[in-house]
């Protein structure tokens, strides 16, 4: 009856739901909350307007600091490319789950029956794509002002794997910096020394790509292999995090 | 009681060594409307929040409808309605943006029009598409309680629920409250208005240091006895 006070939650009598409609009901949390960050984000402009400066300044800044020339352009580049990623996301990881935080509404999404690891996934997919939505703008303005190929095609899987590991353990990590006074500080203290062999393995990737080297260790498989371990533990562990 | 729809037995809790909640024995039936009264710093939140499953107790038990608290907390959660005195909704949304966030959140059936239903029952239906963040104290406080509505919760747990509200707002939520005790819901709710728990409720509880220090029907309540320990309690 409409109005009527549910007698059972939406699982069926003996306390279980298929798996499909498990999936389904997680699939749809996941989207609901990845919707509403960037719905809410391209609404308030707060994290993407600030996280896409930074990574121009730092660009432009490298620029001058360094004395640019033919043969060292391949190993100055990369690098600037890179630290401008990692400060760039730490701004906007810092962002998303405080935000939450510092206004209550994690605690009402807390409340609802969402699987941790629904709200785990959508913030990390948020962070992805704000990372994203920077790169894609600070990659054309690397490629003038470094006077380097754009090299689309080739940078495209570097840049996400590379990305994808830096968003991961972030987002974790951002949570539990939010929980205490001093996130800002907390948070690249805690997540610069576990992403260091993504940056690494990145750098020299692109670093490759501008300069091919010969006999270079397997950068991309670690990237690769980093990012489903921490992406595996991030998954596991985040509802100890995110409660109390 | 027999059956209890809600038992909550030996509950304790603590923040950095300080106790908040000494060893909380209560039961509800359904249909019951308990107000919980006491100071600030009394315990009440804590205790929400412990039953909204938002915040894990030390020691003791609940139960809801059969389920254990820290086993089906999930469960829990889909019975579970929570208004609290900061409403906690994204400004930057509409009021039905917002109820429709939640309502993917619960799995609530036709959303939209459930949604529009509700902003229409509480007096909201013009402002749908308006951002929260332009809304008056009031009405914001009014969206709370159309979300904590939205999948037809069994407990509703409200945390001074008439804050901000007007004298139209607080007659809504009278509403409100009969026709979910009505639908057979249960309802917790805390206040610093004695006059407004006894108005609402049908049973009275205080709290004081963590500790439940006055609990009766308001049926068979004394008014005098119940100042009597409302003062002595605030004291």
């Amino acid at each position: 009856m409409p109005g009527e006070v549910h007698d059972v939650n939406p699982m069926d009598e003996t306390g279980t739901t298929s798996i499909i409609g498990n999936a389904h009901i997680f699939l749809t949390q996941v989207w609901a909350i990845l919707w509403k960050d960037i719905r809410y984000e391209l609404r308030s402009k707060q994290t993407w307007t600030g996280m896409a400066l930074f990574a121009l300044l730092v660009l432009v800044i490298f620029n001058f600091a360094f004395d640019l020339r033919v043969d060292n352009k391949a190993a100055v580049a990369p690098g600037a490319l890179w630290i401008a990623f990692v400060f760039a996301s730490l701004l906007g990881l810092g962002r998303t789950i405080t935000a939450e935080r510092e206004k209550g509404s994690m605690d009402r999404l807390l409340l609802c029956p969402v699987d941790r690891k629904a709200i785990y996934l959508a913030k990390l997919l948020g962070n992805l794509l704000f990372i994203g939505v920077v790169e894609i703008v600070a990659l054309p303005v690397f490629a003038v002002l470094f006077d380097v190929p754009l090299l689309v095609g080739a940078l495209v899987p570097v840049v996400l794997l590379g990305s994808l590991g830096i968003a991961t353990v972030g987002t974790l990590f951002s949570a539990m910096a939010a929980a205490t006074r001093a996130r800002e500080l907390l948070l690249p203290i805690l997540v610069f020394p576990l992403i260091v062999p993504v940056v690494i393995g990145a750098v020299r990737l692109t670093e490759d790509l501008l300069a091919p080297v010969a006999n270079e260790p397997p950068w991309l498989g670690l990237i690769i292999a980093f990012d489903v371990i921490f992406l595996s533990i991030s998954m596991l562990v985040f509802e100890y995090v995110i409660e109390e | 009681m027999s059956d209890p729809y809600l038992a909550i037995h030996g509950l304790k809790k603590s923040f950095a060594l300080k106790p908040v909640l000494r060893g909380i024995n209560l039961e509800l039936a359904r249909g019951q409307r308990m107000a919980l009264l006491g100071a600030n710093g009394a315990g009440k939140t804590t205790l929400l929040r412990i039953l909204a499953a938002l915040t894990k107790p030390d020691a003791g038990t609940v139960t809801l409808a059969h389920y254990d608290l820290r086993q089906d907390a999930q469960q829990i959660r889909h019975l579970v309605g929570f208004v609290a005195h900061q409403p906690y909704l994204y400004e930057e949304l509409t009021a039905l943006e917002n109820l429709l966030f939640f309502a993917s959140m619960y799995s609530v059936p036709s959303a939209r029009e459930r949604a529009l239903s509700l902003l229409g029952e509480v007096g909201l239906e013009r402002r749908a598409r308006d951002r929260v963040a332009t809304f008056s104290r009031g009405q914001v406080q009014r969206l709370a309680w159309a979300r904590a509505l939205l999948h037809r919760p069994q407990l509703l747990l409200l945390d001074e629920p008439d804050t901000g509200l007007d004298s139209e707002g607080l007659a809504l939520i009278e509403r409100l409250l009969e026709q979910h005790t009505e639908r057979g819901g249960t309802t917790l709710f805390t206040t610093h208005q004695l006059e407004r728990a006894l108005h609402l409720g049908n049973q009275i509880v205080m709290l004081a240091n963590g500790r439940i220090v006055y609990q009766q029907a308001t049926a068979s309540l004394e008014p005098a006895g119940a100042r009597r320990a409302f003062e002595e309690m605030v004291r």
